[in-house]
């Protein structure tokens, strides 16, 4: 003991240039995580969709007409000077959700969430889903489960949790050989892995060896609501002005400002 | 109210006078009876909550064989990892497979009746051993056996107990309400631990990762200062904030 490993902050870049809306990030993250789905989907407000691609669209008719897709996972939120203030870890009753600082990440202990619900209304990303119904899974699925991830009942919240379970494996390994760094391949979250366009890429930010540490840097480079002090551990990476501008409210005189 | 009460005491008065002053007593004596009906009722509570419920509590159930560690142990090399291994990806095996027990039981070996068993009707027929386990966590548990094993050198016995000097294997007690091994639950309904391995509740996690985590915090820094020393010997959880560890580290 004694000689334990740097904290680290897990994080995303994800290139909103590069991204095509596919959804390919999505049903990866759903198979990984055992997510349910119900058999009608169409009402959106009900569905549970840990990782969630966004259209955007800039106003404009035609010849100035654009669009963008936005996948918004958890936003894994440090709070001021990662402190772990996030919004839904200082409202949770029940300390069913917390900030590792080992990580960056932030937990949700389904045995532990009694579904007040406190946390979706304190997620300004609207990131946290709850389960109105048990999960039924088609018939013959449940064996296609992932026995790494703890299937949800009826009653509690769920959300993204970069593929923790990932880590926990890529630990397990890390430590069967007597290390207690990870290289950064060992640990990427499902939706990084199936992006087929490269646009979300996934490691340490506090660690120079790792990708995201240059790319967050990007002149280019924002946060969702910045402005709201949650400091999210998702980068968004874009050429476009309005698609930065759509990151945060802006009122109509405000310049678009940088924060990072 | 007080009229009627007035009425009461003088009726009951009236009622009273033929009989014998030895006799007005009789309402302080009747206690005794009472008494020692609260008494055999509570022992009888007691014993239900204490002896009868915990037993009707855990279904007992018999291991398909037994199998005796001790005599295993013995003729293997590498003690209790010779069968209860790692696997490369860092996952621990857990219980053997049958191809582990083929190793060496491909033909009947002994005259036990467990053997023919474990011959003819599992390695035979080329079916896996159902067997019950004793530490199986729940679903939400993330259990590293390379970070404790390997990472903190704890021994086996840390918290599976002396199992690898056991001649048979015990009864598997199962907890009708949770479904969860006694082993798990805890032996003693008190919650009275003897051993570390008695229970393996969430609880008895914590308590050795907070007593490790502090201990990590004591050791690398901190000069001696005889108030706060003091202040952290009568308020030992107070000032210094609380070295816990995420909940993401054992649970998935």
């Amino acid at each position: 003991m004694g000689k334990h490993e740097k904290p680290k902050k897990y994080g995303m870049v994800i290139n909103l240039d590069m991204c095509t809306g596919c959804g390919a990030c999505m049903v990866a993250c759903m198979a990984e995580n055992n997510v349910p789905f119900k058999e009608d989907e169409s009402d959106k407000l009900l569905s549970i969709t840990w990782l969630r691609v966004y259209k955007l669209s800039n106003g404009k008719k035609f010849p100035d007409a654009d669009i963008c897709y936005l996948p918004r996972p958890c936003q894994h939120c440090g709070g001021k000077g990662d402190h772990g203030h996030s919004p839904c870890v200082s409202v949770c009753p029940a300390t069913a959700t917390d900030y590792s600082h080992e990580t960056g990440i932030v937990s949700q202990i389904y045995t532990r969430c009694f579904g007040c619900r406190y946390c979706m209304a304190a997620c300004p990303y609207h990131a946290r889903y709850f389960n109105w119904w048990d999960p039924v899974w088609p018939k013959g699925m449940e064996k296609y489960l992932s026995p790494n991830v703890s299937p949800r009942m009826r009653g509690v919240v769920e959300k993204c949790s970069f593929c923790f379970h990932r880590y926990q494996l890529a630990m397990n390994k890390a430590y069967l050989e007597g290390r207690r760094e990870l290289e950064e391949d060992e640990y990427q979250t499902a939706c990084t892995q199936a992006c087929p366009a490269n646009a979300i890429t996934f490691g340490d930010l506090s660690n120079p060896k790792h990708k995201v540490y240059e790319l967050k840097k990007d002149p280019n480079a924002f946060r969702l609501l910045e402005r709201l002090g949650t400091n999210p551990k998702v980068y968004y990476v874009s050429s476009r002005e309005w698609v930065r501008r759509a990151g945060d409210n802006y009122l109509q005189h405000e310049e678009t400002v940088k924060l990072n | 109210m007080s009229q009627s009460e007035d009425k009461v005491s003088e009726n009951s008065a009236e009622k009273k006078q033929p009989r014998q002053p030895g006799e007005n007593e009789q309402g302080n004596g009747s206690s005794g009876p009472i008494l020692l009906l609260f008494i055999v009722g509570l022992v009888i509570s007691l014993i239900i909550g204490w002896v009868i419920f915990p037993k009707l509590l855990y279904s007992q159930k018999k291991q398909p064989i037994d199998f005796n560690h001790e005599l295993h142990n013995q003729e293997v090399d590498e003690g209790c990892i010779s069968c209860h291994f790692f696997r490369e990806d860092g996952s621990f095996a857990g219980v053997p497979k049958n191809e582990q027990c083929a190793g060496c039981h491909e033909e009947v070996l002994g005259e036990s009746t467990d053997e023919a068993i474990l011959v003819e009707e599992y390695i035979a027929k080329d079916k896996e051993i159902p067997w019950l386990i004793y530490s199986k966590q729940p679903d939400c548990v993330f259990f590293s056996h390379a970070a404790h094993v390997k990472m903190a050198e704890m021994g086996c016995k840390t918290c599976h107990g002396p199992i690898g000097k056991s001649t048979s294997l015990k009864m598997y007690e199962e907890n009708r309400i949770s479904g969860y091994s006694r082993d798990i639950w805890g032996k003693n309904i008190s919650g009275i631990k003897k051993n570390e391995w008695d229970r393996m509740k969430m609880n008895d996690c914590a308590a050795c990762h907070k007593e490790a985590a502090s201990a990590k915090a004591s050791a690398s820094k901190r000069s001696p200062q005889l108030f706060f020393d003091l202040l952290a010997m009568v308020f030992p959880d107070a000032g210094k904030p609380q070295k816990t560890e995420a909940c993401f580290v054992c649970h998935k």
